[in-house]
């Protein structure tokens, strides 16, 4: 070895070892185990949560949240930046706001990306529903908004028949039609690709089409699966597997009250994990920590032979010279 | 392995059997490899 | 200045083959407590290996082959043996106080594989196209928007998520990883905390 490590090892017991071999036996040992657990105990793959599943099993569900996309009410449309200039999730640190910083750049309109874009879409093959559109769009905003509402009453006490939803007779202008046709767009498991392959086709950004289902059904679905944040779900996984355990103390950021309630929960707990990830990083220089583990005294057990051996030595031979690192500490 | 694990409650602490089993598999494996007499080896000589 | 010479006059410095490769190491590292460095190393492994089969056949293949599932669970459960062993040599390194005699920058380095190493994982779920990878995308979301980095790492932008998995993030954590391991050869494993007879007759 060089004299550095020469001059470092002064003293000290060495050994044979063979570095290559032990990493090959590792690679082996770990091998082993990981191709046994792969092929005893597998992985998780549950399907996603798709519109088409939502609409067949819950279409008033799928119409509440269509509606509430197509007149605003939908979260999404009041969040804030990147999506919108909303206030609604806008989070800040005292007197900081990162998020307001960062400004808008994925313009989201519920109403025109998930509803009246695909409703086009939809136009072209069914006639009532380009009718729909039409008076739809030479509405005045508040003519709009009352068909809307009158919508959202009667969708209350609606129900199901079979495939069919029935709504009590009322004043919904085109609103009825149009969101039925959306309905039958959920079902046909074309609505996703409506969403996200407009304006460019093959797209792989899935931003609105699972922000579509983000208000009630994909919720709904994790609570089931103990995914959400209070069940601390950031840790858990689909079915019957460990999940990120990893994740344990961002988790639990999210379980203490005071960040909890906050509504600045995300930027609170995410500015804490990263001074406590700063805070390890620097351990090897901050006074106190890094005396805490000749304190703690582990060491003892892990060198024990080292020091029984060098406590049978007598006369105590010279100690190993302390290194001297230019500009450092021992 | 494809249903729903059951989860253990510790106070406001939540955590799922599987999870739990990997965190107590870490301290076991640490607690062995710290108390478990070392593998004899032969050494080159003594102190140099 | 000459950049070459100075880097080479560096490299013969820090990068000396005999501590790179040697035949023998302290008897101290006997000790059980020192595999866990190798096992994450070779966890690492594996999930490359697996990560690269998965990644040249494509991001479906895996749902609809029993062949593909398979590499996915060993990618799945070597990236779990990957944190396993990871923290448990984080508890040995942190008990050993193995930042002393200059090799604080070892540790910082490794604390950054750690932290990155998780942000992968991170990006790898989200890449799933399954449950798993919707609910986290959809919670996740949040927290980036919160620190306003949401449009610049969209969470829901799956084709954003998987470049991120399967490039830009393996490259930088290979890379730690690979300075964390020259770094550790370098000096050389920590030696024990002196005994008191030591420190008193240094």
């Amino acid at each position: 070895m060089s004299s550095r490590q020469s001059a470092y090892y002064r003293g000290i017991t060495m050994a044979p070892y063979d570095l290559i071999k032990e990493g090959l036996i590792a690679i082996a040992v770990v091998g082993v185990l990981v191709f046994g657990l792969a092929g005893v105990l597998s992985s998780p793959d549950v399907p996603p949560l798709t519109v088409q599943h939502v609409a067949t099993t819950a279409p008033l569900t799928f119409l509440q949240t269509a509606l509430g996309e197509l007149d605003g009410t939908d979260s999404i449309n009041n969040y804030g930046p990147p999506y919108n200039r909303g206030t609604g999730s806008v989070q800040s640190l005292g007197p900081v706001s990162l998020q307001r910083l960062a400004g808008v750049h994925i313009p989201i309109n519920t109403a025109q990306d998930m509803v009246l874009g695909p409703l086009r879409d939809v136009a072209r093959m069914e006639p009532s529903v380009a009718a729909a559109l039409q008076i739809f769009g030479h509405a005045s905003t508040t003519q709009q908004g009352a068909w809307e509402a009158a919508y959202g009453t009667a969708l209350a006490r609606a129900r199901v028949q079979g495939t069919a939803v029935q709504l009590p007779a009322g004043g919904y202008g085109p609103v009825a039609p149009m969101l039925t046709g959306l309905l039958t767009l959920g079902r046909s498991g074309l609505l996703e690709p409506a969403i996200d392959n407009s304006p460019r086709i093959y797209s792989t950004d899935n931003t609105r089409s699972i922000l579509f289902l983000q208000a009630t059904a994909l919720p709904a679905a994790a609570a089931s699966s103990h995914l959400v944040g209070s069940q601390w779900g950031m840790m858990n996984e689909t079915g019957n597997y460990p999940g990120q355990a990893w994740l344990w103390l961002y988790t639990l950021g999210y379980q203490i009250p005071a960040y909890a309630s906050s509504p600045n929960a995300d930027a609170l707990v995410m500015a804490s994990i990263a001074v406590l990830s700063l805070l390890l990083i620097l351990v090897p220089w901050i006074p106190g920590l890094n005396r805490l583990p000749r304190l703690l005294g582990v060491y003892r057990l892990i060198w024990r032979d080292y020091y029984r051996e060098r406590a049978a030595l007598a006369p105590v031979p010279p100690a190993p010279q302390p290194l001297v690192i230019p500009g450092g500490r021992p | 392995m494809g249903q729903v694990p059951s989860y253990v409650q510790w106070g406001f602490i939540q955590i799922s059997v599987p999870n739990l089993v990997v965190i107590v598999l870490m301290l076991v494996v640490f607690g062995l490899a710290l108390v478990l007499p070392n593998p004899h080896r032969r050494v080159t000589g003594g102190p140099r | 200045m000459n950049l070459t010479t100075a880097l080479r006059q560096r490299l013969r410095r820090d990068v000396v083959l005999d501590d790179m490769l040697p035949d023998e190491l302290p008897a101290y590292v006997h000790s059980y407590v020192y595999l866990f460095g190798i096992a994450t190393i070779a966890s690492l492994v594996f999930v490359i290996l697996s990560g690269i089969v998965l990644a040249a056949a494509g991001p479906t293949w895996w749902h609809v082959s029993s062949v593909g599932h398979f590499l996915n669970s060993v990618h799945f459960w070597s990236v779990q043996t990957f944190f396993f062993f990871l923290v448990l040599h984080l508890w040995t390194t942190f008990f050993q106080g193995a930042w002393r005699d200059g090799r604080g920058a070892t540790w910082a380095v490794g604390m950054l594989c750690f932290l990155i190493g998780i942000g992968t994982a991170f990006t790898g779920y989200i890449s799933q196209q399954n449950f798993d990878a919707q609910w986290i995308a959809e919670q996740g979301k949040d927290a980036m928007n919160a620190i306003g980095i949401g449009a610049f790492f969209n969470v829901l932008d799956f084709g954003q998520m998987y470049g991120f998995h399967i490039v830009i993030l393996p490259v930088i954590v290979s890379a730690l990883v690979g300075l964390h391991l020259l770094l550790v050869r370098r000096l050389g494993v920590v030696r024990p905390y002196p005994t008191q007879a030591e420190e008193v007759n240094p």
